[in-house]
């Protein structure tokens, strides 16, 4: 069937999954993340002049917490405030009718006009790329942004569509059989990266 | 929960309140797209959905149609009057013959109770129930809840009064199904006559007082009078009914301050509620179509988003 993805190719598409995964190595850390997100930051400034017309957009769930810090930091570094909206692609994924389990929907939150804006899309990891490719049909469908850069807190490899990220936090290389798991404290509790390895049972 | 595991939704009687929670949740995220300029997901792009309508209906219809636009579907839609309805075919006949040309989806509104029911033993589509005979009209009792709680923020403890025709009414059915599962008191109000014989099986409260039940209400909602059973003597006057269990600002003058108002439409003025309380601000008559469309949609993704289990 075409289209059809191994269940690990599907990761970036859907949160969890049910092998037995072990713990292969920590690839950032609380103070990584920090680094990497800061310098995000001031790239973003370096490659938009203009600033008063960029918005963070963080995709769910684990976009959201990062979008907002990069708006703290661009605050700190610009003393401007950067408006931030929250996107929720379920309803433009290309795999609904192929999933068992349906993904819940959640409030799509862009309380901004994005005609003629620099859209930074954010998202915690960039794999086959289709997440990105259903994010950006949604934001199209809100407005027409000037530009739409995406700003990814890993690169793991693996695209499957022409997409490429504007900032990388750290890229990750990485097979298809393991899994990336980005934990932030404020859904996890805690700030790391992990790679994980898929055992089977 | 996270999936709704059932083919069809045909009344709030047999849904549970995890159920229920889900559909309104789904509801809130839907309504964001209603309030976009542009109005579409991508959603059920080539999927199917027929509407079947043996009554007249123009919100409820109306409502289904959006919804199924917003979200990319393709439908038809037949009304009661035309072609092969009138000619003789049997319900389920025609449905099979329409599931062949790949309908996944059926919206049916029939005068019949359990109709819904029975069509959804017969076909491999998934049906709607859009309202069938006396028996339930759940997607009317979903939009409701959905309004009430968008404005008071809970269904749990609220009293919640319903007033007017309960005995024929579908919509007072599915409301009061649903509401006590999600931990409302439902209180009934209107002439006896009007009350279902099996009104306790409910487990609801008749008042025939409505001055008295709107008491500490916080939510009331009036049903739409309809005016051929004044013919069947089940109540003498439309004016009298008016001045008896219309909703005037006589009648709700006990009640608190935030009381919502309901109903279902199409209203008649000055019968079941007063023009001045249908314009007043208490009163949610159009957020309740906003909502309905909201509804729709949720519904739509729930039963036709995924992949049905084999």
């Amino acid at each position: 069937m075409p289209g059809t993805l191994p269940p690990s190719a599907r990761q970036d598409m859907e949160g969890g999954e049910k092998m037995a995964l072990t713990h292969k190595a920590t690839v950032m850390d609380e103070k990584g993340i920090m680094q990497a997100l800061r310098r995000i930051a001031h790239e973003i400034i370096e490659h938009n002049k203009k600033i008063d017309d960029v918005v963070l957009v963080g995709i769910r769930s684990r976009g959201v917490p990062l979008a907002k810090r990069l708006q703290e930091y661009l605050n700190e570094i610009e003393g401007s405030a950067i408006p931030l909206g929250i996107l929720d692609i379920t309803l433009y994924r290309d795999d609904l009718t192929e999933r068992q389990e349906q993904p819940e929907v959640h409030i799509t939150d862009v309380p901004f006009e994005l005609d003629k804006k620099h859209v930074i899309l954010v998202d915690d990891v960039l794999y086959t790329g289709r997440t990105i490719r259903a994010a950006m049909d949604a934001l199209i469908d809100l407005g027409r942004p000037a530009t739409i850069q995406l700003a990814v807190l890993t690169d793991r490899g693996h695209r499957e569509l022409p997409i490429r990220a504007d900032y990388v936090g750290k890229n990750v290389p990485t097979s298809r059989s393991e899994r990336v798991e980005v934990k932030l404290k404020e859904i996890d509790g805690s700030d790391q990266v992990d790679i994980l390895e898929q055992t089977k049972d | 929960m996270q999936t709704l595991r059932r083919k069809d939704i045909l009344g709030l009687e047999e849904m549970s309140a995890e159920e229920i929670t889900l559909i309104l949740e789904t509801a809130r995220s839907m309504r964001e797209i209603i309030q976009r300029k542009i109005k579409k997901v991508p959603t059920l792009r080539g999927r199917t959905v027929l509407n079947l309508f043996y009554e007249p209906s123009t919100r409820t219809k109306a409502s289904f149609e959006l919804a199924q636009k917003y979200m990319s579907a393709d439908s038809v839609s037949v009304a009661g009057t035309s072609s092969s309805l009138v000619k003789g075919e049997t319900l389920k006949d025609t449905v099979r013959n329409v599931e062949v040309m790949g309908i996944e989806c059926v919206i049916m509104r029939h005068p019949v109770s359990g109709s819904a029911n029975y069509l959804a033993r017969n076909v491999e589509a998934s049906v709607i129930n859009a309202g069938d005979g006396m028996h339930e009209h759940p997607t009317q009792g979903l939009l409701d809840m959905f309004t009430i709680l968008d404005k008071k923020g809970r269904l749990e403890e609220l009293k919640v009064v319903i007033v007017g025709d309960i005995r024929h009414s579908r919509v007072a059915r599915s409301n009061m199904w649903g509401l006590q599962k999600m931990g409302a008191e439902v209180v009934v109000s209107g002439p006896p006559t009007l009350m279902p014989p099996d009104l306790e099986a409910f487990g609801v409260k008749y008042c025939p007082d409505l001055e008295e039940a709107v008491e500490e209400a916080d939510v009331v909602m009036a049903l739409r009078l309809q005016k051929e059973r004044q013919e069947g003597g089940l109540f003498p006057t439309l004016r009298e009914y008016a001045e008896i269990y219309g909703l005037t600002s006589r009648s709700v003058v006990k009640a608190k301050d935030d009381l919502l108002i309901m109903h279902p439409g199409p209203i008649n003025r000055g019968v079941e509620i007063s023009s001045e309380l249908a314009d007043s601000p208490r009163s949610v008559v159009l957020e309740q179509v906003t909502g309905g469309v909201a509804v729709r949609m949720a519904l739509l993704y729930l039963l036709m988003g995924g992949v049905k289990e084999e």
